[in-house]
């Protein structure tokens, strides 16, 4: 199909360059230097979308970013992207796109039945008709909803492309490039300043590239890219294009988003498709420019109503004909501009509508209506009349058959990012629009952005503003923009004007999300009378396009019907990000295995050679459990790894427990503060279980901690804990008790530890340790020693015990981790020894009772966990005082006990609650709950702890343990929890 | 927002956390459960400038003062309590 609404010459796209592509697998082409939307245009295709809730027929109105209607879905498979504007998508060779939100097709749409029961879908229709009854919302309104008013699909795959995230520091930040950011930029370079221009567009330029302007006899782009050669040369200057500056954020903080290969089919290799950028601004000068509005009239959504400036952006840019008989409609001197540009492709002006009584536009040459305006687009899939009445007069006197109505109702500021920080735009008369304070922190808001239309004006401002910035920065400017010759077509004479009031058809404020006048009027009849309000009941400005083409529009009829005025009704609040940001680009290299850095232990690459099934224990990849051929699941290696450990002698890396080296001649006195237990008394060469408090005297931690020294202990917390409890640490230290000399490290990483349990396990190190003597009279329970291994490797061996065995931890510097663990093994041989993982360490302790983390889960007290008696009366601690409160001292709180299923086949789980059998199961005869559980093979039964109202004064009673999560019910008896070996004799054999 | 660490320099948010208010001092070990409460759970709370407690976990690991808008977010000073009399 011909571009049959291209003209043959003009515009800065390369006709040299002829780009296929598709839409609705429809075949089209275009030049390089289009956009998707300017090649549809270009091929005559008007009808590009369905309207989100009515279904409607919609076309392309604008040229940018506030494109509210041409939302297609971009490429297939797994880079297909819903809901981005065809007016911001550069067209490249092959592109594929698709129309959204309709079946079963585009020109036939089922739902757009939608407009014939309209009535119905009023403001606040949601709210009014789906919320009875109450059973209905999840399994029938919510699908119908999803449904009808979906827009786009996501890809369903994973995006393969690559996303980045960096930071950038500037003197100043320029937020756009038309002529105010180019003479800011140009200003602040020139004094040497560093600067950082961005724009969203492909290329800089801004209004520049769109309108036709002379500025010192040059075309507008001449000067642009003398300006931009300028900028490009200095080395202060960073330019980014495809970059939308979409959020401000506190102290100087910009969020940008560089498109950098959105414009291929897919991102050449090695390159990101696009960067989230970080930049830390001295000053900043927002040149964003403005963003028409068009006129609220009856069924302004027909396509082929497009707005003024973008008909001139086709135009003069892509040398396309916005129709071949085009009514212009406005409200200022842009009308005569809009028909000049028009004609200069080739486009007849059938009709020129002015809203003004003494409109100057006689000069125009065409029939011309003043005091009038197109108070109806008719026609259907597109624009086939206008019909213009006089302004006021509630009756339309003419229809001019046209294929598009161009229509201006002025421009309004686009301030959107200067808003972020909470700062309220106020209404100014003259501009007629919402322009910022003066006062705005380290921003500076210039040319079309602060209501200055002209180009002169512009690059006036553009410098103005970069000389505050400069002055700010203790900077002087150096040479001045010159460019005082500019001709441009005409402009200004505004006479504000909104709304066509009683016109036939729907009157569209809010395109998008599919908001007409009357739904705002009855928003306001039935009690929404904030814009706030009527914004969240009728959804107005609440799309994807924050309502950038229709706020003003909107305030001006609340303010109508308000009775009030624009100033008193005001703006809705925007918010970051300015325009869609895709989640990709927040999540930078942090996906799938980068989400979180992976931390392994010194014998990780052993335990992947001996089959350990891993599991993330927080960054922490740790064995699981070690499965051997023929074991059918992790419960059968659990089993045997806790019977050989039990039977002989097993072994467990356990190098992931925090470890911290606490010295100075106040260590002891700090220990005392942060445990319940006293540790200045222990002696050296000895260990001691601790457990920590939080100030509200909740169990915060615990672990072993050992002195090597009068000034030197060795600590160690839990795996998950280990972060917490230095900060915990530091903030005591300097906070609450900076007078003690003490200091501490993390020596998590700097140590490789590991765990050798079970009655065998004193044969086997006492074949690898070094002239130590390690009988149980030399070295007994809760022995601590620094000594040599292996002939001449350091290691630290502590007499401690997990499992309720006899057992060892050993510990070596990191780097002997692998040959350490290789020589227990080699020693342990003849014994069978066992590697085990977390499975049969979390049985082993759940065996013996001891408490771990899902016993330690921030709501239990040391009395909760049968530890109350460790709290010392002689010292104070951190969490001594409220851990006396009445309801933590309450005998009747949930206790830790044992629990056995009477029918020893029953599985237990964790998370079961525990019921008095017969009670009714509802949370007031709540008793307590399952905490761990795990199966014992020393007992051949699964076991569990758990938390029992008093628990400790009931062992022997038998409660219903319910699991609404799995649904099933067991019984289980309250035991001790020290269900294997209770007396201990096993430890200190 | 950034945070001036009087060690490191003009340091990046992420690098920072937060335990909240500045707290009273911590009362002595006899005070009493009510002063405790009192030290553990009440906070002022202000819309505008406030002290509060940073610690600067990414970098020297120092505990911070930081008086700081809670509205605006702009940060008057930034001390290291053990500096702070």
């Amino acid at each position: 199909m011909p571009q049959i609404f291209r003209n043959a010459s003009g515009g800065q796209i390369d006709r040299s360059k002829l780009l296929r592509f598709t839409f609705d697998g429809k075949d089209y082409t275009g030049y390089r230097g289009d956009t998707l939307a300017s090649a549809l245009l270009a091929n005559g295709r008007r009808l590009v979308a369905r309207s989100f809730k009515y279904h409607r027929p919609r076309g392309i109105i604008s040229a940018g970013v506030e494109e509210p209607n041409a939302l297609v879905e971009l490429r297939t498979g797994a880079r297909r992207e819903p809901n981005t504007r065809a007016t911001t998508v550069e067209l490249f060779d092959g592109l594929e796109a698709s129309s959204q939100n309709r079946w079963p097709s585009l020109k036939f749409d089922i739902l757009s039945a939608n407009q014939i029961v309209a009535p119905f879908l009023s403001a606040g229709f949601y709210y009014k008709t789906f919320k009875w009854p109450p059973s209905f919302w999840e399994p029938v309104y919510e699908k119908i909803i999803r449904r009808a008013a979906g827009l786009g699909r996501v890809a369903e795959r994973a995006d393969p492309d690559t996303y980045e995230k960096a930071n950038a520091h500037c003197d100043l930040l320029v937020i756009g490039s038309g002529p105010a950011g180019l003479a800011a930029a140009l200003t602040a370079a020139r004094a040497g300043a560093r600067v950082i221009i961005a724009d969203e567009g492909s290329r800089f330029g801004g209004a520049l590239l769109s309108e036709r302007v002379a500025i010192d006899d040059k075309n507008g782009d001449a000067w642009t890219d003398a300006a931009i050669a300028e900028l490009e040369s200095m080395p202060q200057v960073r330019m980014f294009a495809r970059t939308t500056v979409f959020g401000r954020y506190d102290a100087g903080t910009y969020g940008l988003i560089e498109r950098v290969a959105d414009h291929f089919p897919e991102p050449p290799a090695h390159t990101p498709r696009q960067i989230l950028w970080r930049v830390f601004a001295k000053r900043s000068i927002l040149a964003a420019g403005a963003i028409e509005r068009p006129i609220v009239f009856g069924d302004n959504d027909r396509p082929g109503v497009m707005m003024a400036g973008a008909a001139r952006a086709y135009a003069n840019r892509y040398a396309v004909q916005a129709g071949k008989k085009v009514v212009v409609c406005g409200n200022s001197d842009d009308v005569a501009r809009t028909v000049s540009d028009l004609g200069a492709v080739g486009a007849k002006v059938v009709a020129v509508v002015d809203t003004r009584a003494d409109a100057h536009t006689a000069d125009v040459g065409r029939p011309i209506y003043r005091n009038s305006v197109v108070r109806r687009a008719l026609g259907g899939q597109y624009v086939q009349a206008a019909e213009i009445g006089e302004v006021g007069s509630g009756i339309s006197t003419e229809n001019v058959e046209c294929d598009a109505i161009v229509v201006s109702g002025g421009w309004s500021p686009n301030i959107n990012v200067a808003t972020h920080l909470g700062q309220r735009p106020t209404y100014n008369p003259e501009v007629v629009g919402f322009t910022m304070p003066e006062k705005l922190g380290e921003m500076t808001v210039a040319g079309a952005a602060n209501g200055v239309y002209d180009t002169a004006g512009c690059l006036q401002a553009g410098e103005r503003a970069a000389t505050v910035a400069l002055s700010a920065l203790g900077m002087t400017p150096k040479d001045a923009v010159v460019a005082r010759d500019i001709d441009e077509g005409p402009h200004g004479n505004l006479e504000a004007f909104f709304h066509v009031t009683g016109a036939e058809g729907k009157c569209f404020v809010d395109f998008q999300n599919d908001v007409t006048d009357k739904d705002l009027k009855l928003a306001v009849k039935e009690g929404y009378d904030s814009a706030e309000h009527a914004k969240r009941y009728t959804t107005f400005g609440m799309a994807t396009d924050q309502g950038k083409t229709g706020s003003l529009n909107g305030a001006a009829i609340l303010a109508d019907a308000l009775n009030a005025t624009i100033a008193d009704v005001g703006v809705t609040t925007a918010r970051p990000p300015y325009t869609p940001v895709a989640l990709g680009a927040w999540g930078g290299h942090a996906v799938g295995a980068e989400f979180m850095p992976t931390r392994r232990t010194p014998m990780h690459a052993w335990h992947e050679e001996h089959g350990a099934v891993f599991v993330e224990a927080g960054l922490w990849y740790r064995p699981a459990y070690y499965l051997r051929s023929g074991e059918k699941d992790w419960l059968e290696a659990s089993d045997r790894e806790v019977l050989a450990t039990r039977g002989s002698v097993g072994i467990c890396d356990v190098s992931t427990l925090g470890k911290i080296d606490v010295q100075g001649s106040d260590a002891g006195v700090f220990l005392n503060k942060l445990y319940i237990n006293g540790w200045t008394k222990l002696p050296v060469g000895k260990a001691r279980y601790g457990l920590m408090l939080r100030e509200d005297g909740m169990v915060m931690d615990d672990g072993t901690t050992s002195r090597l020294a009068e000034d030197h202990y060795i600590m160690t917390t839990t795996t998950a804990n280990a972060a917490g409890v230095m900060a915990h640490m530091e903030y005591c230290h300097q906070v609450i008790w900076p007078e003690l000399d003490v200091q501490y490290v993390s020596v998590t990483e700097q140590w490789a530890q590991m765990a050798i349990a079970g009655p065998k396990s004193r044969d086997v190190l006492s074949r690898i340790v070094d002239d130590f003597d390690i009988s149980n009279e030399a070295f007994p329970f809760m022995g601590a020693a620094e000594l040599t291994i292996l002939g001449g490797m350091p290691a630290r061996l502590f007499r401690i015990s997990f499992s309720g065995e006899l057992a060892y931890e050993l510990a070596v510097p990191a780097d002997y981790g692998i040959e350490a663990w290789k020589g227990v093994m080699a020693a342990g041989a003849p014994y069978q020894i066992t590697p085990y993982g977390l499975e049969a360490l979390g049985a082993m302790r759940i065996e013996k009772g001891h408490a771990a983390g899902q016993e330690l889960d921030g709501r239990t007290t040391a009395d909760d966990l049968g530890l109350g008696g460790m709290m010392s009366k002689a010292k104070d601690f951190v969490g001594k005082t409220l851990s006396g409160r009445p309801g933590l001292v309450d005998p009747m709180r949930p206790k830790m006990v044992g629990l056995r299923p009477t029918d020893t086949t029953q599985r237990v789980n964790a998370g079961a609650h525990l019921l008095p059998h017969g009670a009714e199961k509802v949370i007031a005869n709540d008793q307590g709950w399952i905490s761990s559980a795990a199966h014992s093979p020393v007992l051949d039964s699964w076991i569990g702890l758990g938390f029992v109202k008093n628990g400790r004064n009931r062992l022997g009673e038998r409660l219903l343990a319910v699991d609404f999560v799995r649904g099933r019910e067991y019984e289980v008896e309250l035991v001790s929890p020290h269900m294997v070996d209770p007396k201990g004799e096993k430890l200190h054999a | 927002m950034r945070i001036d660490c009087p060690y490191c320099g003009l340091r990046s948010i992420e690098e920072f956390t937060v335990r909240g208010e500045l707290p009273k001092k911590r009362p002595a070990a006899d005070a009493g459960i009510p002063a405790y409460v009192d030290y553990q759970y009440h906070d002022k709370n202000p819309r505008g400038r406030n002290i509060e407690f940073w610690q600067h976990t990414g970098g020297c690991r120092a505990w911070l003062m930081v008086e700081r808008d809670t509205i605006t977010h702009e940060i008057f000073s930034v001390t290291d309590v053990r500096e702070a009399s």
